[in-house]
């Protein structure tokens, strides 16, 4: 049998559960944090090893498979969407279980953060939906604990998030209970597509993240929403079944989310909310790609998905470096504190550019694929989506003159960027740029994939014309 | 393919090889903080110009031996899937081959003179980095041969503009000013994303001679239908207007004085600001196709240049006045080419160039050279007369004296009538969802409001 074949998903997953038990039994925090990277990093390397597995056409191995021995079949399974953006999932993990300072391990919890990758595993490589309902449902249970365990207000929090699950059920029993596979009737798939909207902070119900990313710690608030779990359970629940129109609500709705959140971020005072906006925007510009529903534009909306999570996880984490070090970052003034850490400021140029598709990075050719598929739509609708580009741009460059122009900030003691913050981020870097300067095994992944999404979404609209024909109904009758 | 167009081949990849080479190798070292010494960098600059120059020189020679005047470098396709594809291709031809040299002529110089310039200043090593990519920027720029290369060219340049312009970082004045830079940059470079979608979407595919016609430069013929070029073309308008500091975006040009002359000289004296005129050049067959929109190129180019004569007038600063005075040429350049006079439009953009760049390297030195003049001839240099004195009242001329003064009104046009509303509605929007927040959590949300712009910055040991 060929290493290959291993079931390595699962037993990351598992792994990623054992993991969570073990450290949260561990009180000292340094400890708890070489063991929490420990268990992280092989996390990862077993994803590769799924990724590589599903990439060269091995099937896992029932012999080795505890789904197949206690459940008599599979839950968890990689396909075309799925199979990179679980190594994606557990890479982030590492760099952030990595890139956190020594002053921050006493408020990172690494089992929780754990327990929140074996969640986040399971999610992304679910496929039946009531499963990846309860674990969209449960991934909302550890940030909950975060706000309650800092004291922190949690109303906005569970408001939204009661509100996701509610609809999120709600949806599903209504398409469930029409019957048909194929797309449904308005009133089963609004409640669903309300869900994905709460989800993914699109306005009016985008306040829950700009509060999450005030309260939570830096770290947990980047996990928790970088994936883009919203645009997963859009891709898997709504896309499938949604008539056009729907799709074509929730892209406006999007489009409209992503240049006001682009306008938003260029007048923030405070670095956060700053982040908060410029990542409701590109997540809000993905979901725009993948509701025009043509081949061009889900592919830019899928290789989006990648530079935004990897290109925003980069930028995210260089932001967490500099909160570690000076604390929460208002972007009122000039702090000057290129001097302290040039390194800093060459990693926050080169990942915020990058998230913003600049040329040579890998959310350039997304972007383009994206205005592309936009432009064939409708022209509007790409002038939409390229002065939300260009707005995040703007918004990138004024915080990093913000930050890091101005009177030098007179430091008492070295401020530059750790080993380990710098293996990290310029980890994420080289895949950025590695992804920008040879786009072709990226960008051709994910057109498959958005291939078979455009296949499975055909084949349910004509099922679901063959049962509205009067043939369809009798035999439904009988 | 002949041995000729394969040595060509070669010697265009080399060409753009070079500029690229060098912006990995200064960028990288710095990325991996392995400090280079002024030496190594200077060096390492003058390699790259000076093997990419003489690449170039011979890319013209064997033209002209060979007679070819359009020479394509087909890099491939650098992403392939149906229906869509983004190839990197390369074009040597009457209006590249002149900007590529005119490009690593003038960068080549003044790299040697930045080596003096910049000696022993503390960001020397960024400075060069910032060029390099600058240099690459051009480079791509000049020989695109899709419109989507062009993009990639097009934003490297915009983006090592704003950050040289920014180069004096402990100071905000400069950031601040960088940062307008690249607000009108980014909004040129939507008008070209959207260009060059549009266009491709026209096409099928981004290559200039699909768009443009398969002749070589200037004689194709754009196969687009009057309405397709006006739309086009005027979204190109804009984003040269953006590039090259056009009514209404002239106001950037005074701000990007605050870096240092090497970068004034090649950014607003010589090159950069010559990019908007050579993407009209290059897309010249699309203005053939509509004739307002060529109407709309002269009126733009002559206004530009008028208004930039009446500001430049008043400037006491000579670098200011200096990139006003380029200014004006580049309007006349634009309305030669809405005018559809080409190779004058070429040729004056390189003598422009070539001008400025000198009095530009020669700005820091400018006193000096009055007192050796004055000294020699043993009085005052002679002041040229206001020809406004004879023809116009006292009234008139105090109100165009403010109209230059105050820069055609311009900035307080884009600051007073689109920024500030914009920042107020916003504004508004983020206090409505403050309160929003506060209502749902049923106390006061924000943690960052307790912040205090400046004074919270402390190290966390």
């Amino acid at each position: 049998m060929n290493l290959l074949q291993l079931p390595w998903l699962e037993w990351a997953i598992l792994l990623a559960l054992v993991g969570a038990l073990g450290v949260s039994r561990i009180r000292n925090p340094f400890r708890a944090s070489a063991w929490g990277l420990a268990f992280t990093g092989t996390i990862f390397g077993f994803t590769v090893l799924a990724w590589l597995g599903h990439y060269f056409g091995f099937k896992p191995s029932e012999r080795w498979s505890l789904q197949d021995y206690y459940f008599g079949g599979r839950f968890f399974n990689l396909d075309e969407l799925s199979a990179p953006l679980v190594p994606m999932v557990a890479l982030l993990h590492f760099l952030t279980a990595l890139a956190t300072a020594r002053t921050k391990m006493r408020r990172f919890s690494f089992s929780w953060s754990l327990a929140s990758e074996a969640i986040r595993l399971a999610t992304f490589s679910c496929h039946d939906p009531w499963l990846l309902i309860g674990l969209l449902s449960l991934c909302t249970v550890p940030p909950y604990i975060e706000l309650r365990n800092r004291s922190k207000p949690t109303r906005v929090y569970v408001l939204h998030m009661g509100l996701f699950v509610a609809l999120l059920v709600l949806g599903w029993s209504l398409t469930e209970s029409v019957g048909s596979q194929g797309a449904q009737p308005a009133w089963a798939v609004v409640p669903l597509l309300a869900a994905i909207l709460v989800r993914c902070g699109a306005i009016p119900v985008h306040c829950w993240l700009t509060d999450w990313f005030e309260h939570a710690s830096f770290g947990n608030a980047l996990l928790f929403v970088t994936p883009l779990p919203g645009v997963y359970a859009a891709a898997r629940l709504v896309l499938p079944i949604a008539p056009d129109w729907v799709l074509h609500s929730l892209g406006m709705v999007s489009l409209l989310t992503a240049v006001y959140a682009a306008c938003m971020a260029t007048i923030q005072q405070d670095l956060r909310r700053f982040f908060a906006y410029l990542f409701l925007s590109f997540s809000s510009l993905v979901l725009v790609g993948l509701e025009l529903v043509t081949s061009i534009s889900l592919a830019g909306a899928l290789s989006l998905w990648f530079s935004v999570t990897l290109g925003l996880g980069g930028f995210g984490l260089t932001l967490r470096a500099l909160e570690a070090r000076f604390g929460r970052l208002s972007l009122a003034d000039f702090h000057g504190l290129y001097d302290n850490s040039p390194a800093l400021a060459v990693c926050f140029l080169v990942t915020g550019l990058a998230s913003v598709g600049f040329p040579g990075t890998l959310g350039f050719v997304a972007t383009e694929l994206l205005v592309d598929g936009a432009v064939e739509a409708n022209l509007t609708l790409g002038i939409a989506v390229a002065l939300a580009a260009a707005l995040n741009g703007i918004a990138v460059l004024r915080a990093y003159f913000r930050l890091f122009a101005g009177k030098r900030h007179a430091a008492t003691i070295s401020l530059r960027i750790g080993l380990r913050e710098r293996i990290a981020v310029l980890t994420l870097t080289a895949l950025l740029l590695g992804g920008g300067l040879f786009p072709q095994l990226g960008i051709s992944s994910r057109h498959q994939a958005a291939q078979e999404i455009l296949k499975d979404r055909q084949e349910n609209l004509r099922r679901a014309e063959r049962d509205r024909s009067p043939g369809g109904l009798a035999a439904r009758a009988d | 393919m002949s041995d000729l167009a394969s040595v060509m081949s070669w010697l265009g990849i080399f060409v753009v090889c070079t500029p690229l080479l060098l912006v990995v190798v200064l960028g990288i070292s710095s990325l991996l903080k392995w400090q280079l010494d002024e030496q190594t960098i200077t060096r390492s600059v003058q390699a790259a110009i000076i093997s990419g120059l003489a690449a170039a020189v011979a890319i013209l020679v064997l033209m002209l031996i060979d007679g070819t005047r359009h020479v394509v470098i087909n890099m491939g396709a650098w992403v392939e899937i149906p229906y869509y594809h983004f190839s990197i291709k390369f074009v040597f031809d009457r209006l590249s081959v002149p900007m590529a040299i005119l490009s690593f002529l003038l960068t080549g110089t003044i790299g040697a003179f930045a080596a003096r310039y910049m000696h022993r200043e503390p960001g020397y090593n960024r400075f060069f980095v910032l060029y390099a990519l600058f240099t690459l920027g051009m480079v791509v720029t000049s020989l695109a041969d899709t419109i989507e290369t062009l993009f990639v060219g097009w934003e490297l340049v915009g983006l090592s503009s704003a950050l040289l312009v920014a180069y004096y970082q402990e100071r905000p004045a400069p950031a601040r000013n960088g940062l307008w830079v690249w607000i009108v940059y980014r909004i040129s470079d939507a008008a070209l994303l959207l260009a060059a979608v549009v266009l491709h979407h026209m096409a099928g595919e981004g290559d200039f001679d699909r768009l443009l016609g398969t002749g070589p430069w200037p004689d194709g013929r754009a196969s687009l239908s009057e309405v397709q070029a006006l739309v086009v073309g005027l979204l190109f308008l804009v984003a040269a207007a953006g590039k090259s500091g056009l009514v209404p975006f002239s106001g950037w040009l005074p701000r990007a004085m605050e870096g240092p002359t090497p970068s004034s000289a090649i950014f607003y004296g010589a090159l950069s600001i010559h990019l908007g005129a050579f993407l009209l050049l290059r897309i010249s067959p699309i203005l053939e196709c509509s004739v307002i929109l060529c109407v709309v190129v002269v009126v733009l180019g002559l206004l530009t240049a008028v208004l930039a004569y009446l500001v430049g007038s008043v400037q006491t600063d000579i670098k200011a006045a200096l990139s006003y005075a380029c200014l004006s040429q580049v309007g006349l350049i634009v309305a030669e080419i809405g005018l559809g006079f080409r190779y004058l439009a070429l040729v004056h953009l390189l003598g422009n160039a070539c001008l400025r760049t000198l009095q530009f390297m020669r700005a820091p030195t400018l006193l000096h050279d009055y007192h050796t003049l004055e000294n020699a001839i043993g009085d005052h240099l002679p002041r040229p007369t206001v020809p406004m004195k004879r023809l116009a009242s006292a009234r008139i001329r105090s109100w165009f004296y403010r109209f230059a003064l105050e820069r055609a009104y311009l900035d307080w046009w884009l600051t007073d009538r689109i920024v500030a509303p914009f920042v107020w509605l916003f504004q508004r929007l983020d206090a409505l969802e403050r309160r929003w927040t506060d209502f749902l959590s049923g106390q006061a949300s924000r943690e960052s409001d307790q912040m205090k712009p400046y004074s919270q910055i402390e190290e966390l040991s």
